[in-house]
């Protein structure tokens, strides 16, 4: 008989839009008024409809609709979609850090849920408090810390500052030892989040074969969701594609990355995001990726186009509008680095799209992200991180019939070789 | 269906009990307070030098405002008591109410970072409250019992009684009433948050109908039943009846506080738990 650690069935949660975010009485006593006098309400926000119910009036988003699995004890289960699919949601129901509206999850094994790494740590208070107080909130016990303290201290590699307050800490080291917290939790399953996208590549590379560790030799399930396609293949052999709140594939994780990108090679609304930062005066409303036409993939050596169209309502003019396009590849190396800012002039009027393009794609084949950034008049207005993926297929970069591996380089270039 | 019949350690789902307080589970995380107060006393002596020194300034001059204003101006009748005793006893006692209530009204909001990150039972939070708000009091009641001592055998002007010997059950029932009306509030701020500024402004006109500037005595007999409806005034006339011997202090007060202050403190645990499980979606 399998052992079934989470079983998810039916579940559903709904968000309201517009109702809730006033935040203040005095305002929601103002809607009530507008509302008896049969008036609109004064703070509906504009732009925020949803696409996915289009149910005309509903003020109601569901997002994530009826979604069941069941996942095996001892399983490594990805959870891939694309930005707004409702993956934050379902790994934030299953750390109950809110519920579900309709449905349950029955789970056998202790949860501990990884939505953040250094959760609660103190700037003030030393390596050694904040890997107790930290270990404390993830749920363990203080007897359970100490024992495994020296563990800890040796994964997070800070051992000589381990009586430094964290504030005087690198970065890197931060993490570092907030993962090591994390990554010692005892529990039958683990839920993480895309906590790897910091740290250097070392260190990457270390959480992963932790986490590796952890699925195939202690035996312990693993959710895992991440954008990093590659990390999803080495550590899961389940997968679950989200798309727009519902369940779109289930089943071995080849095919649900495959799944996946079939699905999300060539555009993206990117308005329902929430996952962006910035005040919003210009936000990124779509983006296309294409090859050689409309239709065509992005293929190595040919040419490539980047189309992003922005929700500019307050008519911005171009020259006020700043932007760069970052390209990663999949495990989050920094590949190319684009930006309006580079060119010798942007034009002086108002415009709602603006295309990046080059006759001869450099990529090599591989899986890429776009990250964008824009400013407004120096102000950052929207910033969406893996904004999009995109797939390269190989191509016949050098005219010769003859391609680079993709292990040897992700960047291809026009050099000469001569002989004297 | 055979998955049915495994035994579930756990089920998440919507609905659940209003009474479904999980106290095993704070139980279990015992731990977590005990660093989570930790944490406040390092990041207090963390501080600047002055740091611990303000929690002296603070209520001293807070009493020489109150003995120019009640004592000199206002000439309330405070029993033939020490001024500086007087004042200082209610202040002392106050101080902790007070800004333990504050703190905790505002719980989900301060901690909205941590809470939408992590799961642990939420009732830990305002329970490290009231137990790292004691570090502070302990401070401040140094100062008063240095006073009462002097007083007593210097001065030779008050005389305590048997009374002392409640100090830990009134911290514990101003404890819970600050837990409980702070809950009740905390819950609602996460959707209303201009509660805040009425809640700030609610304690400063809460404290005048509190006898901490005057004792209960001082008060018309008409007006008396009032302040007796408040729990905090049995806890007030008890301290002082117990440090400065004097005052209308009844066994009886003691215990319609008691009373009281349980019925809102499970009023309080009761609605914090509904709230807690999506507050995240409002916040």
């Amino acid at each position: 008989m399998k052992n079934i650690a989470i079983l998810a069935e039916n579940i559903s949660k709904q968000y309201r839009l517009g109702e809730v975010g006033t935040g203040t009485l005095s305002h929601d006593l103002n809607r009530m008024i507008s509302k008896l006098r049969g008036k609109g309400d004064p703070y509906l926000k504009i732009g925020d409809t949803n696409d996915r119910t289009t149910s005309g009036n509903s003020q109601y988003v569901w997002s994530l609709k009826d979604i069941n699995f069941e996942i095996e004890q001892g399983d490594a289960v990805g959870i891939i979609g694309r930005n707004g699919a409702g993956k934050s949601t379902l790994l934030k129901l299953l750390s109950k850090v809110t519920k579900p509206t309709t449905g349950s999850f029955k789970v056998n094994g202790r949860i501990a849920s990884l939505l953040e790494v250094g959760t609660g740590f103190n700037p003030e208070m030393t390596g050694r408090e904040n890997i107790y107080l930290n270990g404390a909130i993830l749920g363990m016990r203080k007897a359970e810390i100490d024992r495994k303290f020296d563990e800890i201290v040796a994964f997070s590699g800070v051992e000589r500052y381990i009586d430094t307050p964290v504030k005087r800490y690198s970065s890197g080291m931060y993490v570092r030892l907030a993962f090591a917290v994390a990554a010692h939790l005892e529990s039958e399953i683990l839920i993480v989040d895309e906590v790897l996208a910091v740290g250097d590549a070392e260190f990457q590379k270390k959480c992963l074969g932790k986490m590796g560790d952890v699925s195939k030799e202690e035996g312990r399930t693993v959710l895992f969701v991440s954008h990093n396609m590659s990390a999803v293949q080495n550590l899961c052999n389940k997968g679950i594609v989200l798309s727009n709140g519902t369940t779109e594939f289930v089943g071995n994780v080849e095919e649900s990355i495959q799944h996946y990108l079939k699905r999300n090679t060539d555009s993206i609304n990117l308005l329902e995001t929430k996952e962006r930062k910035g005040s919003g005066v210009v936000k990124f409303a779509e983006i296309n990726v294409f090859g050689a036409t409309r239709e065509t993939k992005p293929q190595s050596g040919q040419p490539f186009t980047m189309e992003f169209v922005l929700a500019n309502n307050q008519q911005v003019n171009f020259a006020d509008i700043e932007f760069d396009v970052r390209i990663d590849d999949q495990i989050g190396q920094r590949i190319l680095w684009m930006s309006t800012t580079l060119m010798k002039e942007t034009p002086n009027r108002v415009g709602n799209v603006v295309t990046f393009s080059m006759d001869r794609l450099v990529l090599n084949e591989g899986i890429y992200f776009i990250t964008v950034y824009m400013t407004v008049n120096k102000d950052l207005s929207d910033w969406v991180q893996n904004a999009i993926t995109f797939e390269v297929s190989e191509g016949d970069f050098y005219n010769t019939g003859k391609r680079v591996p993709a292990l040897h380089s992700k960047v291809l270039v026009d050099y000469q070789v001569q002989y004297s | 269906m055979q998955q049915s019949k495994q035994p579930w350690t756990e089920i998440i789902q919507s609905k659940s009990s209003l009474f479904s307080v999980n106290l095993a589970e704070v139980w279990r995380y015992r731990d977590l307070l005990f660093l989570l107060v930790k944490r406040d006393f390092i990041t207090f002596y963390k501080q600047t030098i002055l740091g611990p020194i303000w929690f002296f300034i603070q209520p001293l001059l807070t009493m020489l405002v109150y003995i120019i204003l009640f004592g000199q101006i206002a000439k309330i009748d405070i029993n033939n008591v020490p001024q500086i005793a007087f004042f200082l006893s209610g202040i002392t006692i106050w101080n902790y109410f007070s800004e333990s209530l504050t703190k905790i009204s505002t719980v989900f909001k301060d901690n909205a970072s941590v809470f939408g990150k992590v799961y642990f039972p939420r009732l830990i939070m305002p329970l490290s409250i009231v137990f790292s708000g004691l570090m502070k009091f302990l401070v401040q009641f140094t100062l008063f019992i240095i006073v009462v001592l002097y007083y007593t055998y210097v001065e030779e002007s008050i005389h305590p009684t048997i009374w002392v010997l409640a100090t830990p059950f009134l911290i514990l029932l101003m404890a819970l009433f600050a837990l409980g009306i702070g809950m009740i509030f905390s819950s609602l701020t996460t959707k209303y948050k201009d509660l805040t500024f009425l809640l700030t402004f609610g304690i400063q006109l809460f404290m005048y109908a509190t006898p901490v500037v005057y004792p209960i005595s001082a008060m018309p007999e008409r007006l008396k039943w009032i302040i007796k409806l408040n729990p905090l005034s049995g806890i007030f006339e008890c301290f002082r009846y117990g440090y400065l011997g004097s005052g209308t202090f009844e066994t009886s007060d003691i215990l319609t506080s008691t009373a009281l202050i349980s019925v809102l403190f499970i009023i309080g645990v009761i609605i914090f738990n509904k709230v807690e499980k999506d507050f995240m979606d409002t916040v």
